[in-house]
This record gives C-alpha cells, sequence and structure tokens, in this order.
C-alpha cells in the first residue's frame, strides 16, 4: 500500500490529463474520419463508411432519449424518416426554382423536419415517460408509417420520392456526384453532430434529464418539471434524427415509407443498447458493428436477421450495459494495474464459450438450409444441413458448450472478485 | 345496408372475441409482473404455426389442444429462463428481452415456414355454410371460433371469480407487491400467469390460423393492435380489456366493409387543383384508413383519458 498513490491524487492526475483526452480523442476523431477514405480507397467501402456514419448519427440521437433522458422509444424512425423526406422535397424544389442552397445544409433541412414532428406530437407524447411512453411511441409511428402510405402526393406511395443530390448548387466546385465527396459530407455531420450532443450531455439540460431519468420526483421537488426536460429531450432527438434521416436521403437520393418503418426504429433500438447506453460512445461502437454486420452477414447467411435476435437478446440478458459497459467494467481493474488476474480465465472461458457460439450458428444454419441450399462453412469445414453428423455436432457443441462454459465463467466471476478486492483496495473501485 | 350491419356485427364480435383470447392474458401478465409482452403476439403466432403442422401431421382436433399447451411452455420457458433473470436490470430491459423475443421468433417462423402464407385450411367437418343472412353464407367455422372463445372466456371468468387460484390474481392485479408478502410462491405463480397467457393466445392463433391468413408477418400486425387494446381498456383492467377488444373488432370490420370517401360525399374535388395532400384525404376510403384507425383511437385516448376507459393505474 505504501507505494501506491492515493485516491485523491490519482484522481488530480486524472483531471489534469482529462482535458487533453478530451480534445485528443475529438481530434483523433476527425483525423480518423479524413484519413479512412484515403486507406480503403474501393467504392464498396466507402459505401459502407457513408451508412455506418449515418447509423452513428442515428443511434446518438436514440440515445438522448434512451440512455439519457430513460425514454425508451418504439417510433424514433419517424423523426428520422420525415428529416429524411423534408430534405428530398426541399431538394427537388431548390433545384427546380434554383435557389442558392448548398447541399452541405440540406441535412439541417431535415433536422428542422424532424424536430418539427418532436414539437408537434411531443408535448402529449412525453407527459409520462416508461411503459405509456414506449406504447405511445409504438402507436405514432404506425400511425405515421400507414398514413405515409395514404398520402401518396407527399410521400410518394410505396415507391417513395427521388432526387438528384447533383442538381443543387455546387459548393467549392464541389457537385457531390462522387460517392466520397457524399462520404466527407456525411463525416462532416457525423463529428459536427457528434459533438453537439456531447456538448449537449454536459449543459444544465443534459444533466437534469439525467435527473429526470433516475428520479423524476426528486426533479420535481427541486423546481423542475420533468414533462418540459422529457419534452426538450425529444425535440433535440428528433432534431438529430431528421439529420441522420436527410443523410440518408442525400446518399440515397430518395425517401421512401420503409424509412418510416417499425423495422427501422427497431434497428436503431438494436444498434444503440447493443453498444450501450450508459455511456456517450456506446451507441457509436453498436452502430458501427450493426452496420457492418448488417452489411456483411447478408452476403453469408439469408437468416441475418436471426443473429441480431440472437445477439440482441443476449445483450440484454447477460450484459445489459452494452459493449461500452463491459469494456467500462475493465477501466478500474487496468488502472489498478490487477486486469492481469481476470485475462487468465477469461482466455480460458472464451474457448467453450466460442464452441457454444458456433453451436448456435449451426443449428441455425441447419435449420435455414434444411430443405435446401448451399452447404454450410463453418470456419472453412463443410457441413451438409441434412446429414446427421451435422445435427450431432451441433448438439455436441451447444449442450457441451453450455455446460462447461457455465463452469469457466464462474472462474471468471472468482478472479473478478480478487482483482476487484484489489483495485478496491488501492481506491480505484468505489 | 342491413346485411351489411347483421354480417359485420358478427365477423366484428368475432375478431373482438380473439382479441379478447390475446389481451386478456397480455393485461394479466402487465399487471402482475410490470412486464408489456412485446412477445404476446409472437405466441399467437406460433399457436397458429404449431396448430398448421400439428393438423398436418395428426390432424386438426388434436392440434386444437396439443398446440396450445406446446405454446404454453415456450411461454413457461421464457418466463422461468429469460424474463426471471432479466427481472434484475429492471422494466427496461424486461420490455426489450420481450421485443428480441418477438425479433427472433418471427425471423425463426419465416426461416422454418418461409415468407409466403401456409395452407392452413378449415378441417372439413366444419367447412360447410352454417346459415343464410340476406344471400350471404355464413361459414360453420366462424360459429366455431366464436363457441370456442365465448367458452375460454366463460371458462376464464369463472377461474377468476370463483377460485382460489382466480382470487390469488386478482389481488396481483391491484397489489401485486402485497401477494408476495402473504406469502404465495410469486415466482410459480408468475410462471403459471405466463404460460396460460401465453397458451391462450396459442389458442386464439390455432383457431384463427384457418380463418385469417398464417403467414410469418401475423404478429407484426396484430401486435401493435394489441396494444392499442390493453391501452384503450386501461392497463390492467380486465373488463376494460373486453370492452376495447370488442370495440376495435367492431371499428375495424365496419371500416373495412364501408367503402365511403369525401369524394363519394360530397362529390370530386375540382380537377384543376392537381394531387395534394388535400385530394389524397378526399379520396381515400373508409377501407383504406381501417388500419390506421386502432392507432388514431390510441393517440386519442392518451390524450384525453390516459389511465383508458376503466383503468386506474396511470401507468
Amino acid at each position: 500500500m505504501t507505494n501506491a498513490p492515493t485516491p485523491s491524487l490519482a484522481a488530480a492526475k486524472q483531471e489534469s490529463s482529462g482535458a487533453l483526452g478530451f480534445y485528443g480523442v475529438w481530434l483523433l476523431a476527425a483525423a480518423a474520419l479524413v484519413v479512412l477514405p484515403l486507406v480503403f480507397s474501393s467504392g464498396g467501402s466507402l459505401t459502407s463508411f457513408s451508412l455506418i456514419g449515418i447509423a452513428i448519427i442515428f443511434a446518438l440521437s436514440y440515445n438522448i432519449l434512451l440512455g439519457q433522458t430513460g425514454l425508451l422509444s418504439f417510433g424514433h424512425a419517424v423523426q428520422y424518416g420525415l428529416g429524411g423526406f423534408l430534405a428530398v422535397h426541399v431538394m427537388n424544389a431548390a433545384a427546380s426554382h434554383n435557389w442558392p442552397i448548398p447541399l452541405p445544409v440540406i441535412p439541417l433541412v431535415g433536422g428542422i423536419g424532424g424536430m418539427a414532428f418532436a414539437l408537434l406530437v411531443g408535448w402529449v407524447m412525453t407527459k409520462r415517460a416508461g411503459t405509456v411512453f414506449a406504447m405511445i411511441s409504438l402507436g405514432i409511428g404506425e400511425l405515421v408509417a400507414s398514413s405515409s402510405l395514404i398520402l401518396r402526393s407527399v410521400f410518394g406511395g410505396e415507391s417513395g420520392i427521388t432526387t438528384d443530390r447533383t442538381s443543387l448548387m455546387p459548393l467549392f466546385g464541389w457537385t457531390f456526384g462522387p460517392q466520397i465527396q457524399v462520404y466527407y459530407l456525411i463525416a462532416f455531420w457525423v463529428l459536427v453532430s457528434a459533438i453537439a450532443m456531447y456538448a449537449l450531455t454536459r449543459t444544465p439540460l443534459g444533466r437534469i434529464c439525467n435527473a429526470v431519468r433516475d428520479n423524476p420526483e426528486r426533479v420535481e421537488f427541486i423546481g423542475y418539471d420533468p414533462h418540459v426536460v422529457r419534452y426538450l429531450a425529444y425535440m433535440f432527438a428528433g432534431f438529430f434524427a431528421g439529420i441522420a434521416g436527410g443523410l440518408t436521403a442525400i446518399n440515397f437520393e430518395i425517401a421512401n415509407s420503409a424509412y418510416l418503418g417499425a423495422m427501422q426504429s427497431g434497428f436503431v433500438l438494436f444498434s444503440t443498447f447493443i453498444g450501450g447506453t450508459a455511456y456517450f460512445f456506446g451507441p457509436i461502437l453498436g452502430a458501427i458493428l450493426v452496420t457492418y454486420l448488417q452489411l456483411g452477414l447478408t452476403s453469408v447467411t439469408s437468416v441475418w436477421q436471426l443473429y441480431f435476435g440472437v445477439i440482441f437478446i443476449g445483450i440484454v440478458m447477460f450484459a445489459p450495459g452494452g459493449i461500452a459497459g463491459i469494456l467500462m467494467k475493465h477501466r478500474p481493474l487496468i488502472r489498478a494495474g490487477t486486469l492481469g488476474t481476470v485475462i487468465p480465465s477469461y482466455l480460458v472461458a472464451a474457448i467453450p464459450t466460442l464452441a457454444f457460439a458456433l453451436g448456435i450458428i449451426l443449428t441455425i444454419e441447419t435449420v435455414a438450409r434444411f430443405s435446401g441450399g448451399d452447404p454450410i462453412n463453418l470456419l472453412g469445414i463443410p457441413f451438409v444441413a441434412t446429414a446427421p453428423t451435422t445435427w450431432a455436432a451441433a448438439a455436441v457443441l451447444v449442450v457441451g458448450g453450455f455446460l462447461v462454459a457455465r463452469i469457466t465463467w464462474r472462474r471468471v466471476a472468482d478472479a473478478w472478485d480478487r482483482a476487484a478486492t484489489v483495485a478496491r483496495d488501492r481506491g480505484y473501485l468505489a | 345496408m342491413a346485411e351489411l350491419i347483421v354480417i359485420s356485427t358478427l365477423n366484428g364480435v368475432l375478431f373482438g372475441m380473439l382479441l379478447f383470447l390475446l389481451s386478456s392474458g397480455l393485461t394479466v401478465i402487465f399487471s402482475m409482473m410490470g412486464v408489456l409482452n412485446f412477445a404476446h403476439a409472437s405466441f399467437y403466432m406460433l399457436g397458429a404455426f404449431f396448430g398448421y403442422q400439428l393438423t398436418r401431421w395428426i390432424g386438426f382436433w388434436p392440434a386444437l389442444v396439443i398446440a396450445p399447451l406446446l405454446v404454453g411452455v415456450v411461454g413457461m420457458g421464457v418466463e422461468r429462463y429469460g424474463l426471471r433473470n432479466t427481472h434484475k436490470h429492471g422494466h427496461v430491459a424486461e420490455l426489450l428481452l420481450t421485443f428480441g423475443l418477438a425479433f427472433a421468433i418471427e425471423e425463426i417462423v419465416s426461416m422454418i415456414w418461409g415468407k409466403s402464407p401456409v395452407d392452413y385450411r378449415v378441417p372439413a367437418v366444419l367447412d360447410f355454410p352454417a346459415f343464410t343472412v340476406f344471400s350471404t353464407n355464413y361459414p360453420a367455422y366462424k360459429i366455431f371460433m366464436l363457441v370456442v372463445s365465448v367458452v375460454i372466456f366463460i371458462a376464464l371468468l369463472v377461474t377468476l371469480k370463483r377460485t382460489r387460484v382466480g382470487l390469488i390474481v386478482q389481488a396481483a392485479l391491484t397489489h401485486p407487491s402485497m401477494v408476495g408478502h402473504l406469502g404465495h410462491n410469486v415466482g410459480r405463480v408468475f410462471m403459471l400467469v405466463f404460460g396460460v397467457g401465453s397458451a391462450l393466445a396459442g389458442l386464439a392463433g390455432v383457431i384463427a390460423g384457418p380463418s385469417l391468413v398464417t403467414q410469418s408477418d401475423m404478429a407484426a400486425y396484430l401486435g401493435p393492435i394489441l396494444f392499442v387494446v390493453i391501452v384503450f381498456g386501461g392497463l390492467g383492467s380486465l373488463p376494460g380489456a373486453f370492452i376495447a377488444s370488442l370495440l376495435i373488432g367492431l371499428i375495424q370490420t365496419f371500416a373495412v366493409a364501408l367503402n365511403g370517401s369525401l369524394a363519394s360525399v360530397f362529390g370530386p374535388l375540382d380537377p384543376s387543383l392537381g394531387p395534394s395532400p388535400l385530394t389524397d384525404i378526399w379520396n381515400v376510403t373508409i377501407a383504406q384508413i381501417a388500419p390506421i384507425l386502432p392507432y388514431l383511437l390510441l393517440v386519442l385516448v392518451l390524450i384525453f383519458r390516459p389511465m383508458g376507459l376503466l383503468g386506474t393505474r396511470e401507468s
């Protein structure tokens, strides 16, 4: 204990390096966004980066509701989609009337669209939090999605409304025809929106949002109206979702009713929750992972959506903090230097857990391809879906993997306890 | 017109009774456990598909009994191994778990049975017109559906009002924690209630499958309507759920049957106006807005009477 720094010293040290780390992270993110397309310059990866960027803004905007204010929404795609539609309409109007609106401000139009809708319905929706809010958001989502098919002149029916992003006023010689220019436009908005949303969490409003999430009754006692706070949070979330929608409209040059639908709302919930709602960077991780999987899995398996469901259920049941929560749990151990205690147990637990996961994958693919389809290729080993050996292998992997994994995870928990006790002694863990 | 009213009333009551088979379980589960079960409509879908598969293997009548039991077992498994472990993470986590389950069940069903409707037919014994009203043949199978749902309704009523189990469930509706304090095995009660609720949803699926379309998106279609029913009736109120089920069943059925639009009442708009939201609204028929009506109702209820028709709790 003598050579270990005292808690207060450690905290002070952390404080001074905090400012540098804080700006460093944003500069690093900006540099990464600039450099990425230079490293991976193929058309496919540019498209992926663009989609991931949009997904990041969308997921971060969702986290203003779920993570910061504790509002579980099942209809967040409404603001996203309406922002996209408004962006498309403004783009078409600007092109036909020769308005001097450059393309880079169009996402702002989308944001205003999302915010306007939130302004309109938000007051009624945010009267109560919890289950009632979840249900009314679902109802509004369904209402808008079904109405969009009736108001054909605004939403273009099933086919949607197309636009041409190059028809707007060029800016500094950029026409935004090539995907690389669109990528940089999206990257710019990702950075601006992320900084703005992070700044929002540091404002008094952001702080009172957290208070409303944790204990609305006490917020009322100190003189704030939780309803107003939720309403404001809902509007900000709608604004940034609208920006994401506007960017999508620019990226695909179309807006259709699928943007507003339950599927889109479900995916943003998946991304945000899988990434982790308790930390600002959680939804970013989730958006990257979910979009990447979405793009990557579609070519590998026909039932890729089922894997999302399974991953989501797994996260909800075993790691409700999401990926960010898992990562941040290790921070005190790293600071205390006791991470080494748990790593061996992780390595041991990884093997049966992997076997269990492979067994689940093999089972799903066997069922999916039972009545025809390509043979299953699992880590280079071919499996035939109709062969009993495949079924046996799947059963052994699932059952054996599960039983062994359960034992090894208990050992992980023991190692954790030891590491945490030491970390607590050194003052890094409350 | 009289024909339309009679037939639509019959169909509406039938749809309403089906909705009640689902919403009763959902309401009881919500009141007792505080969990809004997103996967409830998925259990209904599982019932329909199990019913279809078992009908092909062993015939309709055994399937009518076995399929709901299977769904009930699935439901109990979900409660015992899913929800009970998630409970410590709070209600949002539980809600999200059922949301993920609903998503996964839809994917599993479409993986096994495909995305297109399956050929789930009315059993030959019941495939005849029961009676004729104003030249319309009313199928006997629909009467059978009505009888089954009414029998279940009465059985449910008797169980809740006249038995000890019903007493505990009723007590848990209004004072969930007090029931636990009185020494009942709350875990087991939850599991049983969840199982029975799922089985009822499964039964609704088995009997509705041949009459409606048995398809992998049937849960996604019915689920939101179910939420409308229980919010509209008042969260935690069984009589409220009953009234709301019938009301929404009737509204939906009548709306689909009506073909009027503003244009047919007031005459077409001046064509020189061109396409605009106004012309869209002017020309849309009541049948076309039928899918929206429940959600409009939901929004109106939440604005003007947030506790629902007969609800007492606000959340």
